[in-house]
């Protein structure tokens, strides 16, 4: 049983999102206009000082649409712009630059890397930043507290009466999960295309697009698999998925009918090619996997090991070549990901979920943002969301790396509260929450698992490194934490850089 | 028995947890330490003392001691900074 966490959901008193159906579905004999110049785009958009605009990463490190974008805000004199971007990556170099020139002055994200999360953490940003979960950035999309003013999406294909997919076209990136709240509730909805052709699958219907353009190239599909979609070659993080699959399966999780979650980590992949192995060998059949899928899940879902996956994001082409042929592979959206108020949440039906920490700490929070200096790193993206619903949320790390332990007194940023993680396993020894005490016991008589306290593998861990210098951030805010019931769960302070 | 280098001697790699020492001529006895690490803020001083110390351990004079460091533990410190005494003598 988990515990709930110590800022418990606040009541959203109102929360009743304006439905799709209500607003734009109802749209009958809807035209969206389309339009053949930047010039004539922003004629019509009307885009103002102080507004709020969105996109979404579903090209990750290939997008070129965002760039583009801020591109033609730069040349146009606009101030005060807010952009509330799903993910931002190291290819979104305009978006710093707009930060540094004052024309945007804030930043609404589930995850930050590259220039912007340097010129943010370095308190170039005039407000400070809002670090959202995938489900929380949901919410509040559907309550209403992040109103957008203009949502550019970028669409693989669409069809000629404005239709959007994105598992056609010459950047096809499979679902577009994180584009749908944006597509119903902003105020005037873009669609930036480089494909025209007939769509076997819509994503985002006509009647939530207003305006779309056609453009030489929205970004390279190569850029979706990024740096960390990757298993781990490194022996120590392959016992440690071993490690991992030996807990699962102590721990009862391991059995017919489960549901899975991998990040997209090294040694979390290596966790779902070993639990392939298992489920195999052992004839277990699972109900689904979800998240952001990657060619390993796609391989245990076409094998028959898992009967769905749940997608809303493709993390690697391999998933996109599944989404665009396997029935059973469904794009779900953020709200239906992770929006803890989506009653039919997927992260609330997870048995397990494998996650990675940046730190973690003896209470067991977990940072996934920002490094030991307090320069932002990455984001939650889904870590809180998953951690609070699955039954059983495990951490995987080595315990030492560089000289940095992931095990640390305190965590310099809280991303996933302690209440919702539940073990930790690295290669000095498995961590498992106190909370748990019948596990542990159980663990302890009936297996070999080097269980251990978290105070054991940080003194172990400052036995290996020395005691660290503690690395003091400057004054001034330059990001919230958002929790995913919206509430504020830390602070992150501008990086002083030595 | 003082050990003095004669030639530039080095140990040790750029890949991460390890660190690339060089040992060279110094014009005078003294030993200079020369320190570039990917955590130096956190570990600076502890790494400094702990080159410090296996130069004295080693008796070295004379050197220039250059450690790049890319999060070695002080176990590894301590061999490539012996092993890049030796190669220099």
């Amino acid at each position: 049983m988990k515990y709930e966490p110590k800022n418990p959901y606040q009541y959203i008193g109102s929360y009743n999102p304006r439905t799709y159906q209500e607003n734009k579905s109802s749209r009958v004999s809807h035209i969206v206009k389309q339009v053949e110049t930047m010039d004539e785009l922003f004629n019509r958009i009307q885009l103002r000082d102080g507004m709020t605009i969105s996109f979404h990463h579903h090209l990750r490190n290939g997008d070129a649409v965002m760039n583009l974008i801020m591109d033609e805000i730069l040349k146009r004199n606009l101030r005060d712009i807010t952009v509330a971007a799903s993910s931002v990556f190291p290819v979104h170099t305009s978006l710093a630059t707009a930060i540094e020139a004052g024309v945007v002055t804030q930043v609404v994200s589930a995850y930050m890397s590259g220039f912007v999360a340097d010129v943010v953490s370095e308190g170039k940003c005039l407000y400070p930043c809002v670090m959202q979960t995938h489900g929380g950035r949901a919410l509040s999309i559907e309550s209403g507290k992040l109103k957008i003013d203009v949502a550019f999406i970028a669409s693989p294909a669409m069809d000629a009466s404005g239709n959007i997919s994105g598992r056609q076209g010459k950047a096809a990136c499979g679902s577009l999960g994180y584009a749908i709240a944006d597509a119903y509730y902003a105020n005037v909805v873009v669609a930036i295309t480089d494909t025209i052709e007939p769509l076997n699958h819509i994503d985002i219907a006509k009647e939530c697009v207003d305006v779309m353009i056609v453009v030489d190239s929205i970004g390279d599909p190569k850029g979706i698999v990024s740096g960390t979609t990757r298993i781990t070659k490194d022996p120590v993080g392959l016992a440690i998925a071993k490690r991992t699959i030996e807990l699962m399966d102590a721990a009862g999780y391991i059995k017919n009918g489960m549901s899975f979650q991998t990040g997209a980590g090294g040694i979390s992949l290596a966790v779902a090619a070993q639990l392939h192995q298992k489920l195999k060998k052992e004839s277990i059949q699972g109900s689904f996997a979800s998240g952001g899928i990657t060619g390993y899940l796609v391989d245990m879902f076409e094998e028959g090991l898992f009967e769905r996956l749940y997608d809303v994001q493709c993390f690697d082409l391999a998933a996109v070549a599944s989404i665009q042929k396997n029935e059973n592979h469904y794009s779900i959206s953020a709200s239906q990901y992770g929006n803890p108020y989506n009653p039919e949440n997927i992260v609330d039906q997870l048995d397990v979920v494998i996650l990675g920490a940046s730190e973690i700490d003896l209470d067991f929070n977990v940072n996934v943002t920002t490094g030991f200096d307090h320069r932002i790193l990455g984001g939650s993206g889904g870590h809180a969301d998953t951690a609070y619903g699955s039954k059983f949320a495990i951490i995987v790390s080595k315990l030492v790396s560089s000289r940095i332990s992931v095990v640390v007194d305190r965590v310099t940023t809280i991303t996933t509260p302690g209440e919702t993680v539940d073990a930790l396993v690295t290669d000095y020894g498995i961590a498992i929450h106190p909370r748990h005490s019948e596990l542990i016991h159980q663990l302890k008589k009936t297996t070999r698992l080097p269980v251990v306290s978290m105070k054991e593998l940080l003194d172990t861990a400052n036995e290996l490194c020395g005691l660290p210098q503690i690395i003091e951030p400057k004054e001034k805010i330059v990001a919230i934490m958002e929790y995913r019931d919206l509430s504020v769960i830390d602070v992150i302070r501008q990086f002083d850089p030595l | 028995m003082m050990n003095r280098p004669i030639k530039t001697g080095s140990a040790g790699t750029l890949e991460s947890n390890d660190c690339l020492v060089t040992i060279e001529v110094n014009s005078d006895d003294s030993v200079i330490i020369h320190l570039e690490s990917v955590v130096k803020a956190r570990f600076g001083k502890q790494i400094e003392l702990t080159i410090k110390e296996t130069c004295e351990q080693l008796n070295l004079v004379g050197a220039i001691v250059s450690v790049n460091d890319k999060g070695a533990l002080d176990f590894t410190i301590k061999a490539r900074v012996e092993t890049a005494v030796k190669r220099s003598l």
